[in-house]
């Protein structure tokens, strides 16, 4: 019964959307070949929109990506490889239009330096930690030198709040 | 004192890349097609549709090409800096209807004026795909022997003709 009802709503809700199927601009005879459409999508997914810049082509709605979606599409179909179409875009667009930049000589600072900041920050830290070790070592070792850890002015100090009487402790 | 030197060299330095990516424009995406021929097209004139004209027929002038629509709103930003452009005869101007209608075309010239030696209707965008085009209006400077020399995308200032524009055309010519 549940089911029945649920499987009624769809088709009623299918039934509503049926109009705006017929607005949408993609290219309907492509649902029917998933294998075609897989394509489309992984492609669409390495690739940038140029309009709506920090979306790939998969995520896009702009216009250009509705064409260049059925541009992919049409250029699977005619067998085209993924290579070709990539190149083919890149062609046109240049490498913006690859969502993955590829590595070259004016892009080694955007793909090295995340690392190179990285060794940076490690080394500050290494030399930070080391030096802090030295500051104390030198420090324990004046102290060493002079008989004891603490100075007189600290026994005293520590020796008169030891000796206070317990009442003043607890206010 | 010395131990602010480094955090503040650190901001500094922070400020200036950001100042700097302030002033860039991230829509601009260099063209690949720079110095490369420019992508051959056969489309019919807006003006009269039975004629076509391809890009053999355009060979041996230095000529503009402007990607436009009556939908682009920028379009009529920079409509009257072409419109001038073209009074001074110093380089032809083709128009590239760019998924348009092409009543509505017609109309937006009779409105605007038309700046165009002629327009070519690329109604379903494919040339514009061809030659890279994103965002309208983009235009395209062609030598003699086809090769595109320079691109603009967005609308064309009177700076742009001043400072790049006429300069190229001048050398190209030269």
């Amino acid at each position: 019964m549940r089911s029945a009802l649920a499987a009624a709503l769809a088709a009623l809700a299918l039934a509503a959307t049926a109009p705006l199927h017929a607005q949408m601009r993609e290219a309907p005879p492509l649902a029917k070949d998933p294998a075609v459409e897989a394509r489309v999508m992984h492609l669409a997914s390495v690739l940038r929109c140029l309009v709506c810049q920090n979306q790939t082509l998969a995520d896009s709605n702009a216009e250009l990506a509705v064409d260049l979606r059925n541009q992919l599409r049409a250029q699977i179909k005619a067998g085209r490889s993924d290579a070709q179409i990539i190149d083919y875009l890149v062609a046109r667009y240049g490498d913006f239009v690859l969502y993955r930049p590829p590595v070259k000589t004016t892009t080694v600072l955007l793909w090295a330096g995340p690392f190179v900041l990285l060794v940076a920050g490690l080394l500050g830290l290494a030399l930070t930690l080391r030096r802090r070790a030295r500051v104390q070592a030198a420090q324990t070792a004046q102290n060493a030198a002079h008989g004891s850890t603490v100075d007189a002015a600290s026994r005293a100090r520590a020796k008169a709040l030891l000796d206070e009487p317990d009442g003043a402790k607890g206010a | 004192m010395k131990k602010y030197f480094l955090p503040l060299a650190v901001l500094v330095v922070v400020v200036g890349f950001l100042g700097f990516g302030l002033k860039l424009d991230p829509r601009e995406v260099p063209s690949p097609l720079i110095g490369k021929a420019a992508p051959p097209f056969s489309l019919p004139v807006l003006q009269e549709p039975a004629k076509t004209v391809s890009n053999t027929d355009l060979k041996g002038q230095v000529w503009l090409l402007n990607v436009w629509a009556s939908w682009c709103v920028s379009c009529r930003e920079e409509h009257p800096v072409l419109v001038e452009l073209s009074k001074q005869n110093v380089v032809p101007i083709i128009g590239l209807n760019y998924k348009d209608q092409s009543d509505d075309a017609r109309a937006w010239l009779k409105q605007f004026g038309n700046p165009y030696v002629m327009s070519l209707v690329d109604a379903k965008g494919n040339i514009g795909i061809d030659y890279g085009v994103y965002g309208v209006p983009e235009t395209y400077l062609i030598d003699r022997d086809g090769v595109i020399r320079y691109k603009k995308i967005g609308p064309v200032t009177p700076d742009t003709v001043r400072e790049k524009i006429l300069p190229l055309v001048k050398q190209l010519k030269g």
